[in-house]
């Protein structure tokens, strides 16, 4: 039943996806625009197949400013998030702060964070952590100010001290706006790494696009948007399963093992 | 000597820019072993009267003595049962009742082994790893009360934990609670709207009126031990019924009366 009523969920989604690509298909077999301009998804596919290992070269180079940059901004963020809660002067320093530098595209900050630390791998990784910093800091201000006031009181009145409160009450209650940040952080930090490579680097998914699009390859073109895609749904769904590891409360299904 | 006296207590809060009273000039005392009801419609501020009790609040004028020590709004250690449940939907059964044990510094080993032997007791034997979610609104008030037992304290501070449930069920935890009550022989001081409630549970009850607090009527509860459900017929409960309402209704107008919950038979 479980299988039928999921089915019954993407269906709706899969046939669009279906008749999209198909008609798409039609379309570049049967009328007269160019490859260039629209390639067949049969096309795109041989493509993808062509080059699997190319792309994994560069998903690798890809990944390798990815996984540093989220993991920095997975350490600063929480830390960042405590003091602002802790101290009201931070928060009402930096909180309009973070917003303001949101405002400001990462294309235009990019430059220049090449030209301040060169055009290695560093860059791509602060521009990395630069994208996923904010969703995760904000989401944590947001959930620390959340906690429930009666709950500290109640765990007051049994003199807990504030290791025990903060173990119990605050990191709990706080970690479903952490994984949700951290889901927007995630899908944020593979277009972080694309453009830093864009800007400048020896290899990445960044450096096969341009390439691609420099010689007119769109089928290539593509094909790297589709590993693209996927990596980025990778991770999302990676941050997912370490949240329902971590919060295993919030999971709709969970059923006592008993039961 | 009395497990807890509030001495002349007077207590305002802020509502926007505005000072608005909530008690004026409360006095009681709990006894040692004496089960106390606090009884007053909707916003009387009797919660205020608990959280006082616990130290979360400090009073603007007036005493608070627990065991004979002044609070002066410093947290105690007593056992208190906020109005919503409070069990942590992060934690499981367990989890949640151990809490108290942990903050006396036991480790988390022995207090759930501790917190195992009693789940019998409280009725939720087999339930030790379910999260609170998963358990019946009478199942979560019996593991609240659970965890507020854990806490060493003689003095209990219940917060009108039945308000939320059926009538039914709130019944057989009345009575429960009663035998729990007797077993243990803590100091109770209990907060209710409910007439039938503090007249069944209580050997003495405050009734409180409309904000700014009062307290219009002490009454002592003389009905034989141990409580049986039957009582609440006998003409005995419904005379204390008649004064109780009647102290009530002093202050209150009949018109927004409805406030009080007084159950008919």
């Amino acid at each position: 039943m479980a299988e039928i009523k999921k089915l019954n969920n993407i269906a709706p989604a899969l046939i669009l996806i279906v008749l999209v690509i198909g008609s798409w298909e039609l379309i570049s077999n049967f009328s007269d625009i160019p490859t260039y301009i629209l390639p067949a998804p049969s096309a795109i596919v041989r493509a993808l197949a062509n080059n699997f290992g190319l792309l994994l070269y560069h998903s690798g180079y890809t990944f390798a400013a990815v996984l540093p940059g989220l993991s920095l901004a997975i350490i600063i963020s929480p830390l960042l998030a405590l003091l602002m809660d802790r101290f009201t002067f931070f928060k009402k320093a930096l909180y309009p702060l973070l917003v303001i530098s949101q405002a400001v595209p990462i294309f235009a900050v990019a430059p220049l964070i090449l030209i301040w630390f060169g055009v290695g791998l560093l860059p791509k990784v602060l521009i990395v952590a630069l994208v996923c910093f904010f969703p995760l800091t904000i989401n944590l201000v947001d959930g620390f100010s959340q906690v429930d006031p009666e709950a500290i009181e109640l765990m007051q009145t049994m003199r807990a001290n504030r290791l025990l409160i903060t173990r119990s009450v605050h990191l709990p209650s706080t970690l479903p706006y952490f994984f949700s940040g951290l889901k927007i952080a995630a899908t944020y930090s593979v277009l972080g790494a694309i453009i830093g490579e864009w800007l400048a680097a020896r290899a990445g998914l960044g450096i096969y696009m341009l390439r691609a699009m420099h010689s007119f390859r769109t089928v290539d073109l593509f094909a790297a948007i589709i590993v693209v895609v996927v990596l980025s749904l990778a991770l999302f769904k990676l941050v997912e399963l370490a949240g329902n590891l971590a919060m295993p409360w919030q999971r709709t299904d969970y059923e006592h093992p008993e039961r | 000597m009395d497990c807890l006296v509030l001495k002349n207590i007077y207590s305002t809060y802020y509502s926007g820019n505005r000072l608005l009273p909530v008690l004026d000039g409360i006095s009681l005392q709990v006894g040692d072993g004496e089960f106390v009801s606090v009884l007053g419609p909707s916003g009387s501020g009797k919660s205020t009267i608990l959280k006082l009790a616990a130290g979360l609040l400090k009073p603007d004028q007036g005493q608070v003595l627990v065991d004979g020590e002044e609070t002066a709004g410093h947290s105690q250690l007593v056992s208190y049962m906020p109005q919503q449940d409070l069990l942590f939907p992060w934690k499981t059964l367990q989890d949640n009742a151990v809490l108290p044990l942990l903050a006396a510094g036991l480790d988390r080993h022995t207090a759930r082994a501790r917190i195992g032997k009693l789940l019998p007791t409280f009725g939720l034997e087999g339930f030790a790893d379910y999260y609170p979610h998963q358990l019946s609104g009478g199942m979560r008030q019996r593991a609240a009360l659970l965890r507020t037992m854990m806490v060493d304290s003689n003095l209990m501070l219940l917060d009108e934990p039945f308000a939320a449930l059926d009538a039914l069920t709130r019944e057989n935890l009345q009575d429960w609670l009663l035998k729990i009550w007797s077993r243990y022989r803590r100091s109770v001081l209990f907060v209710t709207h409910s007439i039938d409630e503090a007249i069944y549970l209580s050997d003495r009850i405050y009734v409180i009126t409309e904000r700014p607090g009062r307290i219009s009527l002490e009454q002592k509860i003389t009905l034989p031990k141990p409580k049986v459900r039957s009582m609440v017929t006998a003409p005995e409960f419904s005379l204390y019924k008649k004064i109780l309402l009647e102290a009530l209704h002093q202050e209150t107008s009949w018109e927004d009366g409805g406030k009080i919950e007084g159950e008919t038979f």
